[in-house]
């Protein structure tokens, strides 16, 4: 009788109990893109909701062009649908100008802000003040065919030029047996092949806009530098270079296609992995080659994690984006995932990891790229815009896209690089003109 | 024999001037008969060959997704089990029915109604709102995205069934309705007249006279309306973030610029496509009998 009596009563209790508990939760909404570090960041969801209970995570996985949409639109309106954003170095300044980013000043001590590599902390900052944690940070580099260097007696100096890599391809090209002199970027686009392009013209003296806001795309360090990488493909790069972003060319690098290749810092970790490269045991690798100048001649981008002001979840989301990018989650992602796959680019303390350096040989390279790119003078005569291989205004997405197009139509022969520059010179002073920044 | 044959096809089909042997006729009618079915099938091969490409690279490693197109691979579920172990498959299935038929019921029955007063009560100006309702799709959808997404987020409808189910039903409507129109159009007069003689409603002209008979025609603009909301991908990429996400945003996760992934998006694309392909197929005989409606009279 009292048992019976008793059981609804307990029962009750532990509805409440579970309901307190429900409503304890906080639920937050990741939007992120789909690369292999945010992979791993999403399978290791159970480890964070099993040290943080009162917080379950979202994910919204997008690809990268659509994401940037997509979060664009929401930041823009406040509509309130993500608490945490994965975005990049092109962004996080724009918007956090205009608001639309909760700063993060009084981070922890225990995070330790002053181990994130300082080029990448200038770049999520806005007037002093980190506005994004980065989740992964890459520069541009060089990779080569070891055996193919070795069998023609090449020896690659510790910084190669242009020169040297355009005289190397010319030997090593062979495209009967499929080997091709150099592989670069081609598919149109500004993160795609503007991103490679704008490096190429900052280390042959060019700029995208003079002082004044001009854009110099007429100018002859950019006929020189657009000439010298339309020249390079058409007589030594793969067939069909003009459709290759990063991923095809990786691709045709693992599979033992190109003698060369430069591209970014993160394609290292995999070229490494003998499961996914064929030339993982005859891999070298050199910073990027360089011209007239060495500023510019490597970009620097990283994935970083913002909370937008908009979020009704500031402390879960801060909870979360501290966990992510500390130093904690890459002993975490080092010690299940493997040393080669802790998402590289934003801590000292990495690169001081004796099993991170064992496991990734171009460790240094990567930290010296990383370091030595500085976005807020990568050009050689003075320009008035932050960023190396991007112009951080928020009219750079259609400009670099529609010059990506005009290269790419330079790349495939159906106009010569003078008219290309041309075009793409006059479709850039009209966006200037309509965006105010000239008279 | 032959030079009758030749003069045949030669006449383009058309009657010949001089008679010429039964045979004859019969044989270059079956060449072109045949003719047509190798072009009908080459044409279907050609469309269909992406999705049986997608289908396979969906049973490849990774690695043998991105090496040289081969027929011949050892298949493997891999790719299934990870894109599952990802995302909720089932999740995304359901608000994709949902919202796929929810949107068609509703456009259906908002249609109906004013199709059947377009068809059979012209006025003047029922030419120029059809063209008008009709000129609402060549507007491009990013341009009135901003002011969509304010409204919904004012009124708590951003990641939502019911707020995809109301844009999918808007953006059908005019597709709906011309082709409800036509169908309607095509019923003789008399018969809805005869119903009202017999002292039928308007209701009940509409729904014991007027659906039976053009069911067919209904049956194929709601399969058609069906499929256009299931593979919508700009509004339910936009307005959606995980609540609501159809399979659209499925097979969007699973696309990257950077890192190899082709194996795993063809998995999730196949899983994506292949209800509304079964779907199709299951029905297939009332589109071909609801498009060809009331071609011959």
């Amino acid at each position: 009788m009292k048992l019976t009596r008793a059981l609804p009563l307990a029962t009750l209790t532990a509805a409440v109990a579970a309901a307190s508990q429900a409503q304890a939760q906080t639920e937050i909404t990741v939007a992120t893109v789909n690369n292999n570090d945010m992979v791993i960041m999403q399978s290791l969801t159970e480890e964070f909701e099993a040290a943080h209970p009162d917080i379950e995570l979202d994910w919204v996985v997008l690809e990268e062009n659509v994401l940037r949409q997509r979060l664009t639109t929401d930041v823009a309106t406040g509509g309130g649908q993500f608490d945490v954003m994965t975005i990049g170095t092109y962004e996080v300044p724009i918007w956090a100008e205009r608001g639309w980013l909760t700063p993060l000043d009084d981070l922890p001590e225990a995070y330790d802000v002053d181990d994130l590599l300082q080029s990448v902390r200038d770049g999520l900052s806005h007037d002093g003040t980190l506005h994004a944690l980065p989740f992964y940070g890459e520069s541009s580099m060089m990779y080569y065919r070891q055996d193919l260097f070795d069998a023609a007696g090449i020896e690659v100096p510790e910084q190669p030029s242009w020169e040297e890599v355009r005289d190397w391809a010319a030997e090593l090209h062979d495209p009967d047996s499929e080997t091709y002199g150099i592989c670069l970027r081609g598919k149109p686009g500004w993160g795609e092949n503007m991103a490679f392009v704008s490096t190429l013209v900052n280390t042959f003296g060019g700029r995208w806009f003079d002082e004044e806001w001009h854009p110099e795309l007429d100018s002859p360090a950019w006929q020189e530098a657009i000439s010298f990488y339309v020249d390079l493909l058409d007589n030594y790069g793969p067939p069909g270079a003009s459709s290759n972003g990063f991923n095809e060319n990786l691709a045709l690098f693992s599979r033992g296609n190109c003698a060369m290749w430069v591209d970014a810092t993160s394609a290292a970790g995999k070229l490494y992995d003998p499961d996914e490269s064929e030339v993982a045991d005859r891999l070298g690798f050199a910073p990027a080659p360089v011209a007239e100048t060495p500023k510019g001649s490597h970009w620097l981008w990283s994935w970083a994690l913002g909370i937008p002001a908009s979020s009704e979840n500031q402390e879960a989301a801060r909870t979360f984006i501290q966990w992510a990018t500390s130093r904690e989650y890459i002993e975490l992602v080092g010690e299940t995932q493997g040393w080669t796959s802790v998402p590289p680019g934003t801590r000292e303390s990495t690169y001081a990891n004796e099993k991170y350096q064992q496991a990734a040989p171009f460790a240094d390279f990567v930290l010296e790229a990383i370091r030595g790119a500085d976005p807020t003078d990568s050009t050689l005569e003075p320009s008035p815009y932050i960023g190396v291989q991007f112009v951080g205004i928020p009219e750079f997405q259609s400009i670099g896209t529609q010059v990506g197009q005009t290269v790419a139509s330079a790349l495939t022969g159906d106009v010569t690089v003078e008219q290309a520059l041309q075009t793409a010179q006059r479709a850039t002073e009209r966006t200037m003109q309509r965006a105010g920044y000239l008279d | 024999m032959t030079t009758a044959k030749t003069k045949t096809l030669a006449a383009d089909g058309q009657a010949p001037a001089v008679p010429i042997p039964r045979t004859s006729t019969l044989s270059s009618a079956r060449t072109r008969r045949l003719g047509l079915t190798v072009l009908g099938w080459a044409i279907a091969c050609l469309i269909f060959f992406p999705i049986f490409w997608m289908v396979l690279t969906g049973f490849k490693t990774e690695s043998a997704a991105i090496a040289d197109p081969s027929l011949i691979f050892s298949p493997t579920l891999e790719s299934y089990a990870e894109v599952q172990l990802r995302a909720d498959y089932f999740k995304f299935a359901l608000n994709s029915v949902v919202v796929a038929f929810g949107s068609t019921l509703a456009a259906l029955l908002i249609a109906i109604p004013s199709a059947y007063s377009m068809a059979f009560l012209p006025t003047k100006r029922t030419k120029g709102t059809l063209l008008w309702m009709l000129s609402t799709k060549m507007l491009p959808p990013v341009g009135v995205l901003v002011p969509i997404y304010l409204l919904f987020r004012d009124v708590g409808l951003l990641d939502t069934r019911t707020g995809l189910t109301i844009v999918y039903t808007l953006m059908n409507l005019p597709i709906v309705v011309w082709m409800l129109y036509t169908f309607f159009k095509d019923l003789p007069k008399d018969i809805l007249e005869a119903g009202r003689m017999d002292g039928a409603s308007t209701l009940q002209e509409v729904v014991f006279l007027l659906l039976p008979l053009t069911l067919p025609g209904i049956a194929s603009t709601g399969l058609l309306s069906v499929i256009l909301s299931w593979n919508e991908a700009f509004w339910s990429l936009n307005l959606t973030s995980s609540n609501a996400a159809p399979l659209t945003a499925y097979i969007a996760s699973f696309s990257s610029p950077e890192g190899l992934f082709w194996a795993k998006l063809s998995a999730a694309s196949t899983m994506a496509i292949a209800p509304i392909l079964v779907f199709g197929w299951l029905t297939q005989k009332q589109m071909v009998r609801g498009l060809t409606f009331g071609a011959v009279k």
